[in-house]
């Protein structure tokens, strides 16, 4: 079989692979006995596997250790927000700003001739420009800290997701960012759902599948191609890397605007599930959630970080919520478990991840990998020489 | 003007001290292990909370050094717990663990506390008011500075002039051949981070006789500052980690005077963007190291 009839068919089951999900998500979605706990963590979880996914692409393919994601998921929230509120209710949302809002909104122009598919075509058309923002920032950001070494970099990125953060709630961008005050009423996944004479069919958990998916297919593909192999050599090693004639500085640019994209994607698109956007949930902690996630899923493997942000997610929404109320088992309370000690308890479980299992869940392979031509070679040759 | 600008700046002296003891913390620990500790924001956090429960049940002539022996004991156990196991993984490993533990900390004291701001006590003396050249401020404003420099030229005699401060120099300069000389480095770098808690455990006091409130992650911010002032003063130069804290924190109250709050923070790492694009190896640094 060729190299080219082998990638067909591979794209090929991915393809039918995806197509099944969404099928399942679609059962699950419309299935009136499903626990609606399991569906918030599918949601935010996809949300969560791709900006997982766009931190492991510059931290664990690339080697650079950013800690602005939080930052960028910011600006592509911000940007969806701005761009989809309905023009009719920007007044009431707008209220402490005179001229507040941009006056029209991307879908609603869409879906006007169009009807529901023009919504889609507005939603993923402000999705794309979401990432483009992250994507433009993170090249002038990128310009003066790139050239930073490893804790200097996450240093730099990370005061400059705080900058940002400042920066949106900032009078002067009131009439724009709305200040401090909330975003809401824009298009949500719930906008999707389609309703046909009395019978509604929800798409609610079917939609973020659907936009994570395809992201992290193109993450995949480049991951796959030349280029990730660029950022893999500079990873292991960047004065090889140089010498192989790898241009250092274009390829970590590249890496840094790519991941800042797809963060800024997930970011719109966690505005989108959560319905409304303020600033101050982009702190910090989100970042380094996402880089826990990353670690526990293994640094240097997708498919590893998104079994860890399905985990993460399903921990700390659902499986672990038990710890946070007042258990009694007959006229005994158990000790302990009282609000605020889930999250106690998920961080000494992290923190064992980090300390013993350094390795995460799936180290650097993938689910579904092939060996490496190469290492069977090599196992062969070992057994053949005992 | 002067007037208007002068409550500012006596604010920005206070804050700044504040700032520098903790970056002392920060450039100690970063001079012998290449490691920001990012959980030290949080040590200095877990000082606030356990004076304020120490002052709750005993007097203060007994909160105060319980507070400052817990502080230097947490210090000493988070760097047992979490980077002792990783001496010799790689440095993105250990700030990996560094941010986890900063993570565990802040949860953990969320916890204890339930979520709530905790207000601090009113230490007597430092506490009261006073006012200096027409304007009323706290006494701490005015004690910060003279009690940073009376602590770091200790500290600077401690380490010029003793074994163990010979010990630091010695692991700071060169960690494995300062082992093959014979130097515990263990002990050495819990000494360190010792020494680091006890300024932070300081640090705190000072710091939240002015600003009361006290919350889990309160200290973060001042964490990430601290070590912006002791990169820009020249990473492991305790005189620079000094004059980085009282630049960043005048800097910073003047901003905040001059009406643009909001940007405070912002110059802070645009400050540091700046620092390590012209001069990375700080104001004061000794030898070349590799930042950029």
């Amino acid at each position: 079989m060729t190299m080219k009839q082998e990638k067909k068919r591979i794209y090929l089951r991915a393809a039918l692979g995806l197509i099944a999900l969404l099928a399942v998500l679609l059962a699950l979605d419309n299935l009136s006995f499903v626990p609606s706990m399991l569906l918030t963590v599918l949601r935010k979880g996809a949300i969560y596997a791709l900006v997982a996914v766009s931190m492991n692409l510059l931290n664990g393919f690339t080697g650079l250790f950013s800690l602005g994601q939080a930052g960028f998921m910011l600006l592509g929230a911000y940007t969806y927000a701005i761009l989809t509120i309905p023009a009719a209710s920007q007044k009431s949302i707008y209220q402490r700003y005179a001229n507040g809002g941009i006056g029209f909104s991307i879908p609603e122009l869409l879906s006007k001739p169009l009807g529901g598919f023009g919504l889609l075509l507005g939603v993923i058309f402000c999705l794309i420009l979401a990432g483009c923002i992250a994507a433009l920032f993170a090249f002038l950001i990128g310009l003066p800290v790139l050239k930073l070494k490893s804790d200097y970099l996450a240093i730099a990125t990370l005061g400059f997701a705080e900058i940002i953060r400042a920066a949106v709630v900032y009078e002067g961008f009131g009439p724009l960012t709305n200040g401090s005050n909330l975003l809401y009423g824009f298009t949500s996944f719930s906008n999707f759902n389609i309703t046909l004479g009395g019978f509604t069919l929800h798409l609610e958990t079917v939609m973020p599948f659907l936009f994570s998916g395809i992201c992290i297919a193109i993450i995949l593909l480049l991951i796959n191609s030349t280029y990730g192999r660029a950022f893999k050599a500079i990873r292991d090693d960047e004065i090889a890397a140089e010498a192989m004639g790898i241009n250092l500085a274009s390829h970590k640019r590249m890496s840094f605007i790519i991941s800042s994209f797809f963060a800024g994607i997930s970011g719109a698109m966690l505005a989108m599930y959560q319905a409304s956007v303020q600033a101050t949930t982009f702190k910090s902690s989100m970042t380094y959630e996402i880089l826990l996630i990353v670690v526990i899923g293994g640094i240097g493997s997708v498919s590893g970080s998104i079994i860890a942000s399905f985990l993460f997610i399903a921990s700390s929404e659902w499986l672990l919520r038990f710890l946070d109320n007042e258990t009694w088992i007959g006229g005994f309370r158990v000790p302990l478990l009282r609000s605020g000690f889930r999250m106690v308890v998920f961080s000494v479980i992290i923190m064992a991840v980090v300390l013993f299992f350094r390795k995460g869940i799936m180290g650097d392979r993938e689910l579904f990998q092939k060996k490496p031509a190469s290492a069977a070679k090599a196992a062969k040759k070992e057994v053949r020489s005992k | 003007m002067a007037a208007k600008f002068l409550p500012y700046l006596l604010a920005g002296i206070s804050v700044g001290g504040q700032y520098a003891l903790i970056a002392i913390g920060y450039t100690m620990v970063y001079g012998i292990l290449r490691l920001i500790n990012f959980a030290h924001g949080d040590i200095f956090t877990v000082a606030g909370f356990l004076m304020v429960y120490a002052t709750a049940s005993l007097p203060l002539t007994v909160s105060i050094p319980l507070v400052i022996a817990a502080t230097v004991l947490l210090g000493i156990a988070v760097e047992k717990v979490a980077y002792k196991p990783l001496r010799t993984a790689p440095r993105m490993s250990v700030m990996i663990s560094a941010i986890g533990m900063s993570y565990l900390l802040q949860n953990l004291m969320w916890y204890v506390t339930g979520g709530l701001a905790k207000q601090y006590p009113a230490l007597p003396w430092i506490s009261d008011t006073v006012t200096v050249l027409g304007c009323q401020t706290k006494r701490v404003t005015v004690i910060t500075p003279f009690l940073v420099i009376v602590l770091v030229a200790a500290l600077v005699t401690l380490i010029q002039k003793t074994k163990i401060g010979m010990a630091m120099r010695a692991a700071s300069r060169d960690f494995e051949t300062a082992q093959l000389m014979g130097i515990k480095i263990n002990n050495v770098i819990s000494f360190t981070f010792a020494v680091g808690s006890f300024l932070a455990a300081i640090g705190s006091m000072m710091y939240f006789s002015n600003y009361t409130a006290v919350t889990p992650t309160v200290g973060a911010m001042p964490g990430l500052k601290a070590f912006v002032a002791a990169v820009f003063g020249g990473i492991g130069s305790i005189p620079g980690a000094v004059i980085g804290g009282f630049l960043i924190g005048i800097c910073e109250s003047l901003i905040k005077g001059a009406g643009a709050t909001t940007f405070s923070d912002a110059f802070t790492f645009a400050l540091l963007i700046v620092v390590l694009a012209v001069k990375p190896t700080g104001l004061f640094s000794e030898n070349l190291t590799e930042k950029v």
